[in-house]
């Protein structure tokens, strides 16, 4: 009969509605909102916390993840995703957060080094044996030569490489505003692709075998080599980059409401521990934990890192001038 | 009997240009899909494919599809019946803006829901205040599933309702019988093999809705990634095989509603044959 | 019996005999205001905030507007391609029988059944320049990955059954005495093609080339990965929107979004009355 069959259908629906929702175990849940390659970092992460807190606690926790394009994952917690925490790359992001009065206002004083347990810079990474002898940012306006990044516009990895490039042309033509902007120029119309995020950048260059260069978090760039045999490609950290910093902070509000409050901020000073710290450095982010920074030294060419604010003012300045509608970036980019 | 383009040698040129084309265009991508699935032999597919989170993916978009799918009925059947049987003001007017979620760019109608029901909208901080979540939890991701899918069964009902005309439905009424009868006796038997075709369609984009998802979704593994966003993050974190392997399974999904559409249609035929 | 003879004229019965219409206009009604109006006032009250000079800016960006043309260009080409692609398909699957036509028709669907992202990493894979198409078509020195013949093949793929499916049953209503008749009178294969069935299939596929041609406009998933994303000659519209929203700027975003809306609407609305008339002009025809 009809009627049964409805009824069957419905009581299969009720049915996996009540699976698909988290079982409302006792256990408290935390959410991390992170940005898009942090996934398998966090995911080795969170079970050595999650012993951590059982062992000093006598509590079981649990860790959910939520990854995307660092902007999209804060505009997400604007309109409502209750994330306890926030694992960023970018700074802005977490201030859109505090100036909506989700998190505290003075979040960078909040945890030491401006609430940033890690930080990298961008680097190369280019084809076995370099044939385009690429070695810093002047190598790369050379005629020829196909870069491949992440759109500046859509991605935080895009914005940084950008503002290296900037960094340098601006010390090494000093500060010569024309000269800059050519360089800038050149730079930009040398990229063969603009993928929308760092990974898609990274599938354009290794799968599909395009450009000459891949630029990208020195983390990522190592990471890839790893992944796709350190034969086939090379590591180049140019000898001025940016000072990538990588910022964490509560989402106050959340985790109030969640009663989560304690656990979040155990949860980013975990990030400080010399076993977080030694895992990021595993993957390839730099810390500043001293014991780790010194086991790992060599992993990590010392490099000048100019910071954003040393090249642009502030990000609020830098997001104004360079990346907003009608900025210098869509002016350099115009033919 | 003579017809255009019944010479042999036109025949077959066209034949075979027509089936060249379609392995190249349509077949091919169906094939690369599979291949890079298996690159890594069926043990990797398959660890890939009974992963924790790809369960939990799958889970959710077929629950997503199993909710949306009466609610599209529901609301198709109910419009087709409104603008082929009636004739009112506005008529044309109700029937193009059906058409609103085919005109709208996915990401967009995402957009919009959450511009009304996300924690700054006027509707979602009320809700916020009584502690209800829609956007970023399974309900959100229904919605604007429905929203993207409503037109399929309408679209399917509306044409061949128009085409039947009401004639037959009019002479039950002359003969008195009750509305609900006259809709499951007369009406259902006449379009039920379209009736299924748009929600094998509905069921279809359901599963495999992208864009619109992705913005109220808030991506939490294991919670609310549906296949299509689990396949782009497998996809992101270099794992090919993993993206393809979902893909593959959404790749079935698509062929399982070929042959469902290609067997209904057959049927279809043959009842019209022996009609 | 024949459910089609039916046809003619019963639409404009103008008395309400039949059941049902506070009913289906009830349920019709709540749930175009809710799911479809609604979430729209979200999309308006954005622009709202905008005066007529700003909402201008935003739409005439000439990044944006490079946008449009090769969105436009774009589907334009694709849905060319597709009209005489799908023209060949509809008329080998309704006039000849070989081995494999239940196939080559169930796969006609494929692109609509398959979900679009699925659609973008695959064509990317086989298309790049060493994927197995890549491999194939870049010595001849046709780029397609990262190009606008990419953008232009992903749109047609995602698009083609809308012409196939359009123009099949008109073909197969056709009655035979048509091209029968031309041949008798002598005519070629190519001249009776062009003087008797192409002016009875013409609506339909305009109509199937029109709903093709829109449903590229707001295609997204399907076309970003192969796309190449460069400023002023590979960036689609969708994508313009989406570059709008990771700066917070809903009001842009919704401003460019609406262009889209309206211009798919208005398409939409003229295929519609297109197809209206059409339905009325082939039933009077052969009633």
């Amino acid at each position: 009969m009809r009627l049964t069959s409805l009824r069957r259908t419905l009581l299969a629906a009720a049915l996996g509605i009540g699976l698909a929702t988290p079982a409302l175990a006792a256990e408290r849940e935390l959410l991390n909102s992170s940005y898009d390659i942090a996934r398998e970092l966090f995911s080795a992460i969170n079970p050595e916390f999650i012993t951590h807190w059982q062992a000093e606690n006598g509590e079981e926790v649990e860790i959910q993840q939520s990854h995307g394009g660092s902007s999209a994952q804060a505009r997400a917690i604007l309109q409502g995703l209750r994330a306890d925490v926030v694992t960023y790359n970018q700074v802005t992001d977490v201030q859109v957060l505090a100036d909506a009065g989700l998190v505290a206002e003075d979040w960078q004083q909040q945890l030491p080094n401006n609430a940033s347990p890690y930080y990298s810079t961008t680097a190369f990474l280019v084809r076995k044996d370099n044939p385009k002898g690429i070695e810093s940012w002047d190598d790369l306006v050379e005629e020829g030569v196909q870069i491949v990044f992440p759109n500046p516009k859509t991605s935080g990895n895009g914005r940084y490489t950008y503002l290296a490039a900037w960094g340098f042309a601006d010390q090494e033509y000093g500060g010569d505003e024309e000269r800059v902007h050519d360089f800038m120029r050149t730079f930009l119309r040398n990229v063969a692709v603009f993928d929308t995020g760092g990974r898609g950048a990274t599938t354009s260059f290794i799968e599909r075998g395009i450009g000459d260069v891949l630029i990208s978090f020195e983390s990522e760039v190592n990471n890839i080599r790893q992944e796709y045999g350190s034969d086939d490609y090379e590591v180049i950290v140019p000898p001025v980059s940016i000072l990538a910093e990588f910022p964490v902070a509560v989402v106050e509000s959340n985790a109030e409401r969640n009663g989560n409050q304690d656990l979040a901020q155990a949860y980013l000073e975990y990030l400080y521990s010399e076993e977080a710290q030694r895992m990021l450095a595993g993957f390839n982010y730099r810390v500043h934990h001293e014991a780790v920074v010194e086991e790992f030294a060599e992993n990590f060419p010392a490099t000048e890192l100019l910071t954003v604010e040393e090249i642009g003012g502030s990000w609020d300045e830098v997001m104004d001038t360079h990346f907003g509608s009608g900025g210098l970036l869509d002016q350099l980019q115009r033919r | 009997m003579q017809r255009i383009g019944d010479a042999p040698a036109v025949r077959r040129l066209l034949i075979t240009a027509a089936v060249l084309l379609a392995a190249l265009f349509l077949l091919l991508p169906l094939v690369a899909i599979f291949a890079q699935a298996f690159a890594r032999g069926v043990d990797v597919f398959w660890a890939n494919i009974t992963n924790t989170y790809t369960l939990a993916a799958i889970q959710l978009t077929l629950v997503i599809a199993v909710l949306t799918i009466p609610v599209c009925l529901v609301f198709g059947v109910a419009l087709a019946w409104l603008v082929t049987r009636f004739r009112f003001p506005g008529r044309r007017i109700l029937q193009t803006l059906i058409d609103i979620p085919f005109a709208v760019s996915p990401v967009v109608a995402g957009l919009v829901y959450l511009l009304l029901y996300g924690r700054t909208g006027w509707l979602g901080s009320w809700l916020d205040g009584h502690d209800i979540q829609l956007m970023f939890a399974w309900p959100g991701i229904l919605m604007v599933t429905i929203f993207v899918t409503c037109p399929f069964v309408a679209r399917e009902l509306i044409p061949l309702m128009q085409a039947q005309g009401s004639r037959e439905e009019e002479a039950a009424v002359t003969l008195g019988a009750p509305g609900w009868t006259i809709f499951r006796r007369v009406t259902l038997p006449n379009i039920r093999w379209a009736l299924l075709y748009g929600v094998i369609l509905t069921n279809a984009r359901a599963v495999g809705e992208f864009g619109a998802v992705s913005v109220v979704s808030g991506a939490i593994r294991g919670q609310t990634n549906t296949l299509p966003l689990h396949l782009e993050q497998l996809y992101q974190d270099y794992n090919t095989v993993g993206a393809f392997a979902s893909a593959s399974l959404l790749a079935l999904i698509a062929l399982l509603t070929l042959v469902a559409k290609a067997s209904l249609e057959w049927r279809a035929a043959r009842r019209e044959d022996h009609a | 019996m024949s459910t089609r003879s039916f046809a003619i004229g019963l639409g404009s019965t103008p008395k309400r005999v039949l059941p049902g219409f506070g009913l289906s206009l009830g349920i019709s009604l709540t749930f175009v205001s809710l799911m479809l109006l609604l979430p729209m006032t979200g999309l308006f009250g954005q622009l709202a905030g905008l005066s007529l000079a700003e909402y201008w800016t935003i739409i005439t960006n000439d990044r944006v507007v490079a946008s449009y043309v090769v969105t436009i260009g774009a589907a334009a080409v694709a849905a060319i391609v597709n009209a005489a692609f799908g023209l060949l398909l509809a008329w080998v699957l309704v006039r000849y029988e070989f081995p494999g036509k239940r196939l080559l028709d169930a796969l006609m669907d494929l692109p609509f059944a398959l979900p679009t992202a699925v659609a973008g990493i695959t064509l990317a894979t086989l298309y790049a320049s060493n994927g197995w198409m890549g491999r194939l078509l870049e010595p001849l020195g046709l780029q397609v990955a990262y190009t606008w013949v990419g953008i232009a093949l992903a749109m047609a793929f995602t698009s083609i059954p809308f012409v196939v499916r359009t123009v099949q049953p008109v073909l197969e209503d056709m009655p035979h005495e048509m091209d029968e008749a031309a041949l008798t009178l002598g005519a070629s294969d190519i001249t009776g093609f062009r003087r008797v069935i192409l002016p009875h299939l013409w609506p339909a596929l305009v109509t199937g080339t029109g709903l093709a041609f829109v449903r590229s406009l707001g295609e997204f998933g399907a076309i970003i990965f192969i796309a190449g994303n460069m400023p002023y000659e590979t960036e689609i519209t969708a994508l313009m929107i989406f570059v709008r929203l990771q700066e917070y700027d809903y009001a842009g975003a919704s401003a460019i979004a609406s262009v889209v809306l309206f211009a798919s609407l208005a398409l939409l609305l003229v295929i519609n009355i297109w197809q209206g008339r059409f339905i009325k002009r082939l039933h009077g025809g052969h009633g």
